[in-house]
């Protein structure tokens, strides 16, 4: 592929549900090889912003343009939760793999995967059985086998501990070192720094900031950015 | 599109079934209840087929049935028990070469506290009389069988009408001999059954007969082939064959060998030539 | 009462002394069912996927008609059957009527509601939590309806077995277009009717305690098979 599907650019978006706007009046452009960082808090409409963007919802206005058409098959997405099949972790790899059409060794290909977040000795293992940390990194190595030029993720350490949390960032940075983009939700301002080139901070919906990870964590320039960064809790 | 894909689910499941369930010689025969459930083709059949190779799949119907049966061509042939509705059958041109096989007679069964004092009785006539003035309950078949017709041919004969009883004493189980007979041992209840199936059955409780050996009591069984002008695919030789045989003096021996506890259910009808001469 | 402790201790006769009559019935009885169970699952599993993951307007009445369709009654589908293969009958040329392809149709079409409404609901639900997931990984419409069916291959076990149990325990259907012919299409049901017709109620109960037995057994060895391999995929 000659041509990248970056970059991104977003103008005006908008989702509401019924009268509720969700995400207000969103403008921002996303560039090849960085790692953005969505942030604010719970309800902040983060997730949400994210499946627009992957275009798992359809916005109420504004506009979603990738640099090509054929876009949605260079991107794949990490879950909070991720959904295995009832197979084994190799195997649902090569689900991802057959689905995206690829043919030739599906099998070699998934192995690399699980290889590369060092999960080899769980190939053959129901992916089900797996604890939540290796479940996420078989996620990982699900989403990293598709050699997507973009990678969502939506919050995807908030429901591990420390242990598995420093794994899938290295998990994370690896994968950006390969060139893949990343976009990610968090709420969490430790993880925010630790990864992000830039910062998107999203409050009731509306996009507060939108500035270099330097910047942003020492010069805010929103008082509720400023509160976040304190810890202060946000109305 | 929706036709063939029934039709398509037909033949799945004829190919399916078909090596498992294959049979080359074989005929299919319309018959009644009491035939069945008096055990008798049990008997007969694997004689016929010892001699002629050929299958006979009974269907046991009551005798309207059956013969509704015959006339959309989905048997060879019938055998059944109603004289007047057969005649009716080979008027229309349904049926071919009728020919009497065998008989054996109704009876009345009751409970012993034989509410309408007819037990020992020879009078059918005056028996189903009696139960109706006394009101005493009466178990019908109510399905148009060959017994049902005769039952109502002998009320009647009696000038009474069993449909005013409805609802009362008179009640139509609009089933077979066997669930009739259930009905009536459950109930107490008078019946009127074929002596054949009476032998034959076990859940008699309270009940016995009560009214038999009135001459009008005959009830004649009869064969015939399925008109093959009709229905082209009716096996016509093989037909034939089994008619020829149950006719025939092996036939006819065989019938009058069938015993329950000793007791002779069917009477061949050559043998009552024989004995009338 | 008598009938009662009769007819258990008919049934361990005819168990204990592999009554061959008994046994062809038997075989008859699961081969029709098993049969009839096999196309039903082969049209439902993926009609009932296909009705999860579709939206089209009329869809919520499909679905409810489908439902109400799991109750019809035996009776009603045997004459169809009956009807429709009759001599006289549109498919009549086939000459299936009275043999045991004509009883594995009219099964099919009494399960085949069940195993489709059944099927329809535990894929939808099963579609809410794979959604996004298989959408993300641009899996077709086809590709996710397998992948659904494979996953809840377990569960789905469950839709079947209801087919079966329903299937092998009719009498209505199989009577009417079976014709309950002795040692052709003479199943586990036709034979209970036919015994309790002749008044011989503890050979009729021992009939059914045997069809019950086997039903039971179905399912346990289904229930084991079920719960081994969740234990170990998940």
């Amino acid at each position: 592929m000659v041509e990248s599907i970056l970059p991104l650019s977003v103008r005006s978006l908008s989702y509401s549900v019924g009268a509720v706007e969700v995400i207000r009046d969103a403008s921002f452009a996303i560039e090849r090889g960085s790692r953005n960082i969505v942030l604010g808090a719970n309800g902040a409409g983060k997730s949400v912003l994210l499946r627009l963007l992957h275009g798992l919802l359809l916005p109420s206005g504004g506009q979603i343009k990738w640099a090509r058409a054929d876009a949605k098959f260079k991107q794949a997405m990490v879950f909070q939760r991720p959904v295995m099949l009832r197979r084994t972790a190799r195997e649902n790899i090569e689900f991802a793999l057959q689905v995206a059409g690829r043919e030739k060794n599906i099998s070699h290909a998934a192995r690399a995967a699980l290889e590369s977040v060092g999960l080899t000795h769980l190939a053959d293992r129901p992916a089900r059985l797996c604890s939540g940390g290796e479940q996420q990194r078989i996620a990982l190595a699900r989403a990293w086998a598709l050699v997507p030029e973009v990678l969502f993720l939506d919050e995807p350490t908030a429901s591990l501990d420390p242990t598995a949390t420093k794994a899938i960032e290295e998990i994370i940075a690896a994968i950006n070192n390969t060139g893949t983009t990343i976009i990610m939700t968090t709420h969490d301002i430790g993880q925010a720094k630790r990864i992000a080139h830039r910062v998107l901070f999203l409050h009731r919906g509306r996009l507060m900031e939108d500035a270099l990870a330097g910047h942003f964590f020492t010069e805010p320039q929103s008082p509720e950015a400023a509160a976040f960064i304190k810890g202060e809790l946000l109305w | 599109m929706v036709k063939v894909l029934i039709r398509s689910l037909f033949m799945i499941a004829a190919l399916m079934s078909a090596p498992a369930f294959a049979q080359e010689k074989f005929i299919v025969v319309a018959s009644t209840t009491s035939t069945e459930d008096s055990g008798l083709f049990k008997y007969l059949l694997p004689l016929f087929k010892a001699k002629t190779g050929i299958d006979v799949r009974v269907v046991a119907q009551g005798t309207g049935q059956a013969l509704a049966t015959a006339r959309k061509g989905d048997a060879d042939v019938v055998f059944v028990h109603d004289k007047v509705a057969e005649t009716k059958f080979m008027e229309e041109g349904f049926g071919v070469d009728r020919r009497e096989v065998m008989y054996n007679d109704f009876i009345i069964v009751g409970a012993k506290t034989d509410t309408a004092k007819i037990n020992g009785s020879k009078d059918v006539i005056e028996s189903l009389k009696k139960i109706a003035t006394s009101q005493s309950p009466f178990a019908s078949r109510g399905d148009k069988s060959g017994t049902h017709a005769a039952e109502l041919r002998y009320w009647k004969q009696a000038e009474i009408d069993p449909q005013t009883g409805k609802g009362t004493w008179y009640r139509e189980t609009g089933s077979g001999m066997g669930p009739t007979l259930n009905t009536a041992s459950a109930m107490g209840a008078y019946a009127f059954t074929d002596r054949g199936t009476w032998l034959n059955f076990k859940n008699r409780g309270d009940l016995g007969i009560v009214v038999e050996g009135d001459t009008k009591l005959n009830n004649q069984y009869g064969i015939m082939l399925v008109n093959p002008a009709k229905h082209a695919h009716v096996k016509k030789e093989m037909g034939l064959a089994f008619i020829d045989w149950v006719t025939s003096a092996e036939g006819q021996l065989a019938i009058a060998a069938y015993k329950i506890e000793g007791q002779q259910l069917f009477f061949p009808n050559r043998s009552r030539l024989v004995n009338a001469k | 009462m008598a009938e009662i402790s009769q007819g258990f201790t008919t049934a361990a006769t005819l168990i204990g002394t592999a009554n061959t009559e008994l046994l062809s019935i038997v075989w008859l009885s699961l081969k029709v069912s098993g049969i009839a169970v096999m196309i039903a699952s082969l049209l439902a599993l993926p009609f009932g996927a296909w009705l999860a993951l579709v939206r089209f307007p009329g869809r919520q009445s499909l679905i409810a008609i489908l439902n109400g369709m799991m109750g019809l009654p035996p009776v009603v589908v045997g004459l169809l059957v009956y009807l429709a293969l009759s001599r006289a009958g549109p498919l009549g040329s086939l000459g299936l009527l009275f043999t045991p392809a004509a009883m594995v149709a009219a099964q099919t079409l009494l399960i085949f509601p069940i195993i489709t409404a059944l099927t329809r609901q535990v894929i939808e639900d099963a579609w809410i939590e794979y959604r996004e997931q298989l959408i993300s990984l641009n899996a077709s419409r086809g590709q996710s309806m397998m992948a659904l069916l494979w996953d809840m291959r377990f569960t789905l076990l469950t839709a079947v077995l209801a087919g079966f149990g329903r299937a092998i325990a009719e009498v209505g259907a199989v009577m009417i277009v079976g014709g309950n012919i002795d040692g052709i299409t003479r199943v586990m049901t036709t034979a209970i009717s036919l015994e309790t017709s002749k008044g011989d109620l503890a050979l009729a109960l021992a009939l059914g305690i045997v069809l019950i037995g086997i039903v039971v057994i179905v399912n346990a060895i289904a229930q084991i098979v079920k719960t081994t391999a969740m234990k170990h995929h998940g």
